[in-house]
C-alpha cells in the first residue's frame, strides 16, 4: 500500500514538472513554425532541402526558382500552418495553465482567470480599442487636418455616398425584413416547408463576391444588335424594351445593387421570423379567431405585435450589415456610375489615393452611423433575455 | 431548430400549429411559394448552367436556350479545369483552407476560455471588462484597417497567414465571447460545485466539463465564423493582398472579374468553385447554422 502510494505520488510529481517542460518544448516548436510561416519561400525551401537529401537535384533547383512541385510545397505549408495555428492556440492555454499550476494555490486562484481572458483581451485591445483611438485621432489631425478630412464628406462625392448609404439602409433593410416576414408567413402554411425555406436561405452561404458575379451575369448588357444573354435584358427586350446597361445607368443601378443584398439577407430574416411566428401560442390565435378576426387582421394585429422583438433584432442586424456594404459595390462598379458608398470610398481613399486622414474620417462616420443601431440591437436582445 | 422542423398535421387535433388554419393549403398560396422558390434559385441556377457550357456559345445564346436544346448543347467541364489550373483557383483554394481553419479555431478557443472565466470565476473588474468586450461589437472593421496596417508593416505581418489569422480572430472575438457567454453562463451551477469539491482546477473543469457541454454553441459559432471568413473579401484584400502565393478565393474571384470581365465561361466556373465549400457546409449543417442564427446574430 505504502509503496503504491509513494509511486503514485512520484508519478504525480513527475507529471507536475513534465507538463511545463513539454510546454516549453511546444512553445519552441511554435516559434519555429511561426518563423517558417512568415517566410514566403519557407515551404519551397524545405521541400527543396528534402529533395537534396534524397538526391533529386533537379527537383530541388526547380523549387528554389519558384517552379516544380510548388503544389506539394503548398500542401506542406498547409500542414504546418494548421499545426501551428490550431495546435498553437491550445498549447498557449494548456501550457500557461500548467505553469500557473506550479504556484501556490492562493496565487493560482488569483492568476488563472487572467490566463483565460488575457489572450482575448490583448487582441481586442490592439485590434479594436487602440485602433479606434488611432483612427479617431488620425481623422482629426491626419493629412491636411480636421476640416479637410471631414469637409471632404460634405462635397458632392461624399454627399452622394451618404445618399446611397441611406438608400441601402432603407430599401436593403426594409426589403429584407418585409420579404422575410411575408415569406415566413407564407411558407408556414404549406407542406415541405423546410425544403422551400432552403431555397430562400441558400444565398446566405454564398460570398458577396460570388453573389455579385451571379447578378452581374443577370444584369449583363449587350448592344441592341447583339443577342441579350443577360436574364434581365432578355426579359426586358422580349417585352419590347431597348436593352439597358443596368449597372452603369443611375439611379436604377443602386437599386439593382440593393436587390442583391435583399436576395442574400431575406433568408436570414425569414429564418428568425419564422421561428418567432411558430412561437406564437395557439390559444392567442384561437381567441382572435373566435373574435372574428380574418387571416390578414390576425397576422397584422396579433402575430406581428407579438414577434416585434424578433423583428427589431432582424432589422437592426440587417441594417448594420447593409450600412457597411463594401463587397457588392466594389465588385460590381468599384463605386463608379454614381453608386459609391462610404465603405468603398474609405477603401479607395486609403489604398488608391493614400489619403489616410480622409479614410479615417469616413471610418468614423460609419462608426457613428452604426452606433445607435447597435445600441437598439443590444438593448432589444437584453429585453428578450439574452446576455443578462 | 424549430425553424427547420415541419409538424405534420395530426388527426383529431384541431390546429397543431397556431399559424396553420385549415383552408390555407390553397392553390394560389402553393403557386406563390413555388414562384418565390423559383425566383430565388434562378440566378444561381443560370450561373451553374453557364459554367458547364462551351465558352464560345455563352455569348451567342442565353443559358435558358441551352436548356431548351438540352441535347444540342455543347456541355463541358473544361471551364473548371481551366479555372482551377491556369487561373490558380486550385492554389487559392488551399490558401482559403489555410486561412479559414485556424481563423475559426483560434477565436473559438480564446472566446470559450474567456467566456468561462467571465461566467464562472470571480476576479476584479470582470463585470466592467465583459461590458467593454460586448460594447466592442459596435466597432466596424473599417475603424481597425489603418492602425492595424501600420502595426503590420512594422512587424512584417502584411501578406502572412499569421497576420490574417490574428485579424480574423480579433474581429470575431466580441461576438464569439458574447454568444458563448450566453451559453456557458446558463450551465447548471451544481456542476461546478461538485467539481470544486473534487479539487479540479479551472483548466480541468473547463476542458472536461464545460467544453463537452458547450458543443452545440461552439458548433453553431464555428459554422458562422467559418462561412464568414471563407467569404470575406475586405479583410483578405487589406491584410493578405492579391499576391498569388497567398490570395484567398474571394480575392481571386475579384481578380477574375477585373481581368476576364466578359469571359463568362471563366467567371461562372470560378464563382462556382468558390461556392462549393460554403454550400456544402451549409447544406450538411443547416440545422446547426439555423441554431446559431437564432442564438443571436449581431456580427459587426
Amino acid at each position: 500500500m505504502a509503496v503504491q502510494a509513494a509511486s503514485a505520488d512520484r508519478a504525480d510529481r513527475a507529471r507536475r514538472y513534465l507538463v511545463p517542460l513539454g510546454t516549453v518544448v511546444g512553445l519552441v516548436i511554435l516559434a519555429v513554425g511561426t518563423v517558417f510561416l512568415a517566410d514566403p519561400k519557407g515551404a519551397a525551401n524545405l521541400l527543396a532541402g528534402i529533395y537534396d537529401a534524397t538526391g533529386n537535384a533537379t527537383g530541388a533547383t526547380a523549387l528554389r526558382n519558384g517552379q516544380g512541385d510548388t503544389f506539394l510545397a503548398k500542401l506542406i505549408l498547409a500542414g504546418v500552418a494548421l499545426i501551428v495555428g490550431v495546435g498553437g492556440i491550445w498549447m498557449v492555454f494548456s501550457g500557461a495553465s500548467a505553469i500557473v499550476g506550479l504556484l501556490k494555490p492562493k496565487m493560482q486562484a488569483r492568476i488563472i482567470p487572467w490566463v483565460f481572458v488575457l489572450p482575448a483581451l490583448t487582441l481586442l485591445g490592439i485590434y479594436l480599442v487602440y485602433s479606434t483611438g488611432v483612427t479617431i485621432w488620425e481623422s482629426i489631425v491626419g493629412d491636411k487636418g480636421f476640416s479637410d478630412n471631414y469637409g471632404q464628406i460634405l462635397k458632392p462625392d461624399g454627399l452622394a455616398a451618404i445618399r446611397n448609404n441611406i438608400i441601402w439602409l432603407v430599401l436593403g433593410t426594409g426589403g429584407s425584413v418585409g420579404l422575410g416576414l411575408v415569406i415566413a408567413a407564407m411558407f408556414d402554411r404549406v407542406r415541405r416547408e423546410a425544403l422551400a425555406k432552403t431555397f430562400v436561405f441558400l444565398p446566405l452561404a454564398i460570398s458577396l463576391v460570388g453573389a455579385s458575379v451571379i447578378w452581374r451575369f443577370v444584369y449583363e448588357w449587350r448592344p441592341a444588335s447583339q443577342p441579350q444573354y443577360g436574364l434581365l435584358n432578355a426579359v426586358w427586350t422580349s417585352f419590347g424594351g431597348q436593352p439597358i446597361n443596368w449597372v452603369a445607368t443611375p439611379p436604377i443601378n443602386t437599386y439593382l445593387l440593393v436587390l442583391i443584398m435583399v436576395w442574400l439577407q431575406t433568408g436570414f430574416a425569414m429564418v428568425v421570423l419564422s421561428a418567432a411566428i411558430k412561437g406564437v401560442s395557439t390559444e392567442v390565435m384561437e381567441a382572435a379567431r373566435m373574435d372574428g378576426a380574418n387571416e390578414r387582421q390576425l397576422f397584422l394585429k396579433v402575430v406581428v405585435p407579438i414577434i416585434k422583438g424578433s423583428i427589431i433584432t432582424v432589422a437592426t442586424t440587417v441594417a448594420i450589415v447593409v450600412l457597411k456594404v463594401f463587397d457588392i459595390v466594389y465588385v460590381m462598379t468599384g463605386g463608379r456610375y454614381d453608386t459609391d458608398v462610404l465603405a468603398v470610398q474609405m477603401y479607395l481613399d486609403k489604398f488608391q489615393f493614400f489619403e489616410d486622414g480622409r479614410a479615417a474620417a469616413l471610418a468614423v462616420v460609419l462608426f457613428v452611423a452604426v452606433l445607435p443601431i447597435m445600441f437598439i440591437n443590444l438593448r432589444n436582445l437584453r429585453q428578450q433575455g439574452v446576455g443578462k | 431548430m424549430t425553424a427547420t422542423s415541419t409538424a405534420k398535421p395530426v388527426k383529431g387535433v384541431a390546429s397543431v400549429r397556431a399559424w396553420r388554419p385549415m383552408m390555407l393549403q390553397s392553390l394560389p398560396l402553393k403557386v406563390g411559394v413555388l414562384v418565390i422558390c423559383l425566383l430565388w434559385t434562378l440566378p444561381t441556377f443560370g450561373l451553374l448552367v453557364t459554367s458547364v457550357r462551351d465558352g464560345r456559345d455563352i455569348t451567342v445564346t442565353g443559358w435558358w436556350d441551352a436548356l431548351i436544346h438540352l441535347f444540342n448543347t455543347r456541355w463541358t467541364f473544361d471551364n473548371y479545369a481551366q479555372v482551377v489550373n491556369a487561373q490558380g483557383m486550385g492554389n487559392s483554394f488551399l490558401n482559403s483552407l489555410i486561412v479559414t481553419i485556424p481563423s475559426t479555431v483560434i477565436p473559438i478557443t480564446m472566446a470559450a476560455f474567456a467566456a468561462y472565466a467571465f461566467a464562472w470565476i470571480r476576479f476584479p473588474g470582470r463585470g466592467l471588462l465583459f461590458t467593454i468586450v460586448v460594447g466592442l461589437l459596435v466597432v466596424p472593421i473599417q475603424m481597425a484597417l489603418i492602425p492595424v496596417l501600420q502595426i503590420y508593416s512594422v512587424l512584417h505581418l502584411t501578406g502572412t497567414f499569421l497576420g490574417i489569422w490574428l485579424a480574423h480572430t480579433a474581429f470575431g472575438l466580441p461576438l464569439a465571447i458574447f454568444l458563448l457567454y450566453n451559453f456557458i453562463s446558463q450551465l447548471p451551477k451544481d456542476l461546478f460545485e461538485s467539481a470544486d469539491i473534487d479539487g479540479a482546477t479551472h483548466y480541468q473543469i473547463f476542458t472536461k466539463i464545460v467544453l463537452p457541454l458547450s458543443v452545440p454553441a461552439l458548433g453553431a459559432f464555428a459554422i458562422f465564423q467559418f462561412l464568414w471568413v471563407w467569404n470575406d473579401l475586405l479583410v483578405s484584400l487589406v491584410f493578405l493582398g492579391v499576391n498569388a502565393n497567398v490570395q484567398v478565393m474571394p480575392v481571386a474571384l475579384y481578380n477574375l472579374v477585373g481581368n476576364h470581365g466578359e469571359q463568362w465561361h471563366i467567371l461562372t466556373a470560378g464563382a462556382f468553385v468558390t461556392m462549393i465549400v460554403p454550400l456544402g457546409v451549409f447544406l450538411l449543417l443547416q440545422r446547426a447554422f439555423v441554431r446559431g442564427i437564432l442564438a443571436g446574430s449581431v456580427k459587426s
